[in-house]
């Protein structure tokens, strides 16, 4: 499904070279990418999706490796395949929770499933806010609006960014379970990327990050 | 879901700042384009009135004044010219047609001019109801003056002495309408026609006999047959009481008299419109700042680059269509309320207000601009780096 191998990356030919572990997640496999802040959890995750190009290594999605696209084509092949759960949520501002669902289908071509879209926000508990604009949600909501927007176009691996730093315990144990529900639902493979502790014991599959010393557990 | 409609939401999303923009075009636009139809309307009405009309003789005075009273019956006559002395000039050689004209008196305000049957056709005036005139006191009257005053082909009246006022009525002397002319969009619109001889006749003591050499008129419409006829009528006149005077050259004098005051109003147009762009511009761009994060959301979800840059440039597309597009709407209204204002003092139908070659070409300017607006920000909106805006908190 998603492999990554050697990676190596610098922002600037003088900063410290970030080398990351090898590491690989199967379909439907679940995989915890911890570490602490700056470690470079949110570099990898770029790089894995290719927004970010390592200087060495190489990373393979579904067999495509990552470093042969490049321009509309990657941009394509990265809005097809992942779909991306952001630290904070990130909504088209002047669009509903419903019509920021659609913009997947409408940038990648298709028809915009409307009832699958209702199913979804209904498992995710807010069906309600479908017509809220994304600024009247609370920032729980937002967070479940957007693993619906993530998972919307059956992407096949779900890439979430810190999805739980900003909620309370009883928050968190909701969000990461609807998260794993819904990927499991949907069959694509979930790779977390947090600093934080609580969702340690979820995961058997992790993977601890240390800036510059690749180490995996 | 389309770009066009992203688009449109996120202008509604900043509705001062769009409002702001639109205003600002359309002023711009509207101001322009009211400047070229008011001119256009201008020109166009000057250049009916005159047709074919080369020369007008008349008595001596101000050459402009002795336009705008026979040509557009807007201004005083400048006096009265003999017949016998006009008709020497009407039979030269060089001229090919000459329509006499006499007047003084008016109806509720509308001339009455007593001419020929020629001056009713030198305007292509066709009738709508009724016949046209056969004997004394007989009149055909004009399209506005019908629609205005409810005179009716039968109906008779009295008329007043003088070009404007009502008090000194000829009560003794009885016009009866025989026609109502078909709208021209020329001056006959706004007048009364009848015989010269009518005229004569309310003018003339009562009982008393007038020698027909002393048989006056106001002016005469020439149409040359000879270009030489511009230099030569001038020498057969010079002993006369009368002159002659070019409508073409007096019309020009008194249009490029207007054409400062328009010149100063289009240069303040000009203004607005560039203001207008600027704020699309910053409308646009300040967007783009605000929504750099939206803009990462879009490519994190497969729109390529050239998504974003139709994105924006729909945004200042459509502000700039939109704009151009109300300030077209807006000049007409403003003609509309001028023509309103304009027609009584002025005695003149504005009539069409279909879309000028001119303003489409500043419709398309203005698009155009727009959309150039709308690209700079859209060029920087290609050069985002996504993972470092994602990275920002």
């Amino acid at each position: 499904m998603i492999a990554c191998k050697d990676i190596q990356f610098q922002y600037h030919p003088e900063s410290p070279v970030l080398s990351f572990p090898d590491l690989a997640c199967s379909r439907e496999g679940k995989l915890l990418l911890l570490g602490n802040s700056g470690c470079g959890k949110t570099t990898l995750l770029h790089l894995m999706c290719g927004l970010l190009h390592p200087q060495q290594g190489e990373v393979e999605v579904q067999g495509q490796k990552i470093s042969a696209l490049n321009g509309p084509a990657l941009d394509r092949f990265r809005g097809e395949q992942f779909g991306i759960v952001f630290q904070q949520s990130h909504f088209i501002q002047s669009l509903s929770v419903m019509e920021n669902l659609a913009i997947p289908h409408f940038l990648l071509g298709g028809k915009f499933p409307t009832s699958k879209a209702k199913e979804l926000l209904g498992n995710l508990g807010i069906a309600h806010k479908a017509h809220a604009k994304p600024r009247a949600l609370s920032v729980g909501e937002q967070q479940r609006a957007s693993i619906a927007r993530a998972l919307i176009h059956q992407p096949s691996i779900v890439l979430a960014d810190e999805p739980t730093s900003a909620l309370d315990d009883a928050s968190t144990a909701a969000v990461i379970g609807l998260l794993e529900d819904q990927c499991a639902e949907a069959g694509a493979a979930l790779i977390v990327v947090t600093h934080d502790q609580r969702l340690k014991t979820r995961y058997s599959n992790r993977v601890e990050l240390n800036p510059g010393t690749p180490q995996a557990s | 879901m389309s770009w066009i409609y992203l688009a449109w939401r996120n202008l509604g999303l900043k509705k001062l700042q769009t409002t702001l923009s639109l205003i600002l075009l359309a002023f711009g636009v509207g101001m322009v384009s009211l400047l070229m139809l008011s001119e256009k309307q201008l020109s166009d009405t000057f250049d009916r009135n005159i047709q074919d009309i080369d020369l007008v003789l008349g008595a001596k005075g101000s050459p402009l004044q002795l336009i705008l009273a026979n040509v557009y019956h807007v201004d005083a006559p400048t006096g009265n010219i003999r017949l016998v002395d006009a008709q020497k000039v009407i039979r030269h050689p060089y001229i090919e047609e000459g329509i006499p004209l006499a007047y003084g008196d008016n109806y509720r305000g509308f001339r009455i001019v007593g001419s020929t049957a020629a001056y009713l056709d030198h305007y292509n005036a066709a009738l709508q109801a009724g016949r046209r005139i056969e004997a004394p006191f007989e009149v055909v009257i004009g399209r506005k003056v019908a629609e205005t005053t409810g005179l009716k082909v039968g109906d008779t009246f009295f008329s007043a002495h003088g070009l404007q006022d009502e008090t000194d009525v000829h009560t003794d002397k009885t016009f009866t309408v025989v026609g109502v002319l078909a709208e021209s969009q020329s001056v006959i619109d706004q007048l009364l026609h009848c015989t010269i001889e009518t005229i004569w006749a309310v003018h003339d003591g009562h009982g008393e006999t007038v020698d027909e050499s002393d048989r006056e008129i106001t002016a005469v419409l020439l149409k040359k047959r000879n270009p030489l006829a511009v230099l030569t009528i001038p020498n057969v006149i010079r002993d006369s009481n009368m002159q002659v005077a070019l409508p073409a050259i007096e019309i020009n004098r008194l249009t490029q008299n207007f054409g400062i005051g328009l010149n100063t109003l289009r240069s303040i147009a000009i203004i607005i419109m560039l203001i207008s762009f600027a704020s699309i511009f910053i409308s646009v761009y300040d967007n783009l700042l605000a929504r750099k994060y939206e803009i990462a959301l879009l490519r994190t979800m497969g729109s390529g680059p050239s998504g974003v840059f139709l994105l924006l440039l729909l945004e200042g597309g459509l502000l700039s269509f939109g704009g151009a597009a109300l300030g077209l709407v807006l000049s007409r209204v403003g003609l509309l309320v001028l023509a309103e204002l304009v027609q009584d003092k002025f005695r003149y139908d504005w009539g069409s207000i279909g879309l000028l070659p001119n303003e489409w070409a500043i419709f398309g300017v203005a698009i155009f601009v727009g959309l150039i607006a709308a690209a700079i920000p859209g060029i920087s909106a290609l050069k985002i780096d996504i993972s470092r805006t994602l990275s920002e908190k």
